[in-house]
């Protein structure tokens, strides 16, 4: 299954917010762990991931530290800031809102038509 | 081992690549390195070789066009190069950045302070304007020639001549004893300046002198200076402009200040802080004088066909007063500009094509324009004998006429394909020393030549 290109965009925030919330990580690690997350149906580019990083950077969601890790390279490191802890609790007020109209209106359009049920897979 | 050193090769490669983008740069190309090599490593954890985790690393990045396009769109600012003073901290060259800044700050300081220095042996603007006309060139262009020797680290010798021809022009503009309002020393005035610049050439050069693309490098360097310049003099004349109705305003005369500090000041520090700017804006941005030219040279040699279309339909002579002598040398020397600085941006290898006939069309009727304003000085010269200004126009005039005389020659022969591009670039540096030559005997030789006339 692909999901819409609509709604990765507007997934992609609060998700790089929600995996920084938990700690500090860096481009790959965060493209890994949306893809384990999603269960591989998330496959970001990484012409997506870093582009919406820097954006958060700037208006300061996230910050940013090169760090050599001993016997390793260097490395760009991304933790969240208070502001982003901030907006990632408003956005998830938001998508709580969202989803919680949707999940009535399958349960609405479930009674009316069984057959769309498969839609709500995942 | 050598599959080691093949994929750093190879990541070498790609970096490169990704480096040539618009709109990512250095730091996005250090992020995505990390993670190609995150992702190279998983995969050769899976069982794949290095340089087949490459190739899959590399397709799964996705096209460096799209990439590269979804950065600029985050990063727009970046497709606007910004350059002053805005030096990434990260950046491993900000020391040698700052060095430079360094050298420029100080250059420029010591060209502002260097000019108002006369004033403590009691020299002003208005009692000693003539001595202030003689060494303009000498306070203008020598911060600018320390400022190159400095950039270069130029060997002992260079510095040797560079400071020897210094001390030259300072002798040739203050030892003959010229009246005011000779013509002597305009020409002098006039030459000096021009003399030094060719000076600035060999510190530009750092002692390469010899080289033809350093000389090249030079020219190149001469237009984008030139068109600095007169950016920073427009917006020094803004500044001007403010200051004086200011300062009016709160009924303070700012006249003294403008025209003894400001503007003197102003324009010789301007002349190093325009050659920092293109050195550090060489890499950055294209160059103008070549899209000028591009634009100029059609019109160019449309106004002058249109010239001599007129003269064959009106049969009338060329005026050849002094203002109309200056007037032909200027124009044959925008012509040669507009020959330089295509050249200087063109392609070896292309091929000749509608613009190299419009420019030859340029040059010819340039060229056959100068021979009616020779015609008309020689007529003049031979009624009225030698002047020292009419020696330096006829003089230059034949400079410049030998010049774009080849130039066609060669440019006939390039269009048909029987010589290389490389020959016509090659005659136009290996004619730089002329110039100089010519100057430095206006400046030296003139001036007892026609009796301090």
């Amino acid at each position: 299954m692909r999901i819409a290109k609509d709604l990765v965009a507007a997934s992609s925030t609060p998700l790089v917010l929600g995996i920084l919330a938990e700690e500090e990580s860096y481009g790959y690690a965060i493209l890994k762990e949306i893809s384990e997350r999603s269960g591989g149906r998330l496959e970001w580019t990484e012409g997506l991931l870093y582009p919406l990083l820097h954006r958060l950077e700037r208006t300061g969601y996230i910050e940013s530290t090169w760090r050599t890790p001993e016997g390793g390279r260097r490395r760009k490191y991304y933790a969240i800031t208070d502001e982003g802890r901030r907006e990632l609790a408003e956005q998830r007020r938001q998508w709580a809102a969202v989803s919680e109209a949707l999940q009535d209106i399958w349960k609405a359009t479930r009674s009316a038509t069984p057959i769309a049920a498969p839609v709500l897979e995942g | 081992m050598t599959a080691e050193t093949e994929l750093e090769g190879q990541i070498g490669e790609w970096r490169g690549y990704m480096l040539r983008r618009k709109g990512v740069d250095q730091t996005d190309v250090d992020e995505l390195e990390d993670h190609l090599r995150g992702r190279i490593a998983d995969l050769a954890e899976t069982g794949l070789r290095e340089d087949e985790a490459f190739l899959i690393a590399v397709k799964r990045m996705g096209s460096v066009d799209e990439l590269s396009r979804e950065f600029a769109r985050e990063h727009s600012d970046r497709l606007w190069k910004q350059l002053v003073l805005t030096g990434d901290p990260d950046a491993p060259a900000d020391t040698a950045k700052r060095r430079e800044l360094l050298i420029m700050l100080g250059c420029a300081a010591l060209a502002a302070v260097g000019i108002k220095l006369p004033l403590m042996f009691g020299a002003g603007f208005d009692g000693d304007a003539s001595f202030y006309a003689r060494n303009a060139g000498l306070f203008a262009l020598a911060p600018l020639i320390l400022y190159f020797g400095l950039r270069r680290g130029v060997s002992p010798r260079t510095t040797a001549v560079l400071a020897g021809l210094l001390v030259l022009g300072a002798v040739g503009a203050n030892v003959y004893r010229l009246d005011g309002d000779s013509q002597s020393i305009v020409l002098s005035a006039i030459h000096l300046p021009l003399a030094l610049w060719l000076v600035v050439g060999l510190a530009y050069a750092g002692g390469e002198w010899r080289s033809g693309q350093r000389r090249m490098d030079f020219i190149r360097f001469t237009g984008e200076w030139f068109i600095y310049f007169v950016l920073i003099a427009m917006g020094g004349g803004v500044l001007t402009g403010f200051t004086a109705g200011v300062f009016t305003a709160i009924g303070l005369d700012p006249e003294t200040f403008i025209s003894e500090w400001l503007i003197p000041c102003g324009a010789v520090a301007a002349v190093v802080v325009a050659a920092w700017l293109v050195e550090a804006k060489q890499s950055v941005i294209e160059n103008m004088a070549p899209v000028l030219t591009r634009v100029f040279t059609p019109l160019f040699a449309l106004t002058l066909a249109a010239v001599l279309v007129a003269i064959a339909v009106t049969t009338n002579a060329i005026d050849v007063e002094r203002d109309m002598l200056i007037l032909f040398d200027l124009l044959l020397v925008v012509v040669l500009g507009l020959v330089l600085y295509s050249i200087s941006a063109r392609d070896h290898a292309a091929r000749t094509g509608l613009f190299d006939w419009m420019q030859l069309a340029l040059v010819v009727s340039a060229l056959l324009i100068d021979i009616l304003v020779l015609v008309a000085i020689t007529g003049r010269i031979t009624e009225w004998g030698f002047t020292p200004n009419k020696s330096a126009a006829l003089g230059e005039n034949l400079i410049l006429f030998v010049n774009l005389a080849w130039t066609a020659w060669l440019y006939v022969s390039i269009i048909r394909g029987r010589k290389r591009f490389s020959v016509l670039e090659r005659w136009q540096t290996d004619y730089l020393p002329v110039y100089a030559a010519w100057a430095w005997a206006v400046v030296l030789v003139f001036p007892p030549l026609f009796a301090f006339a």
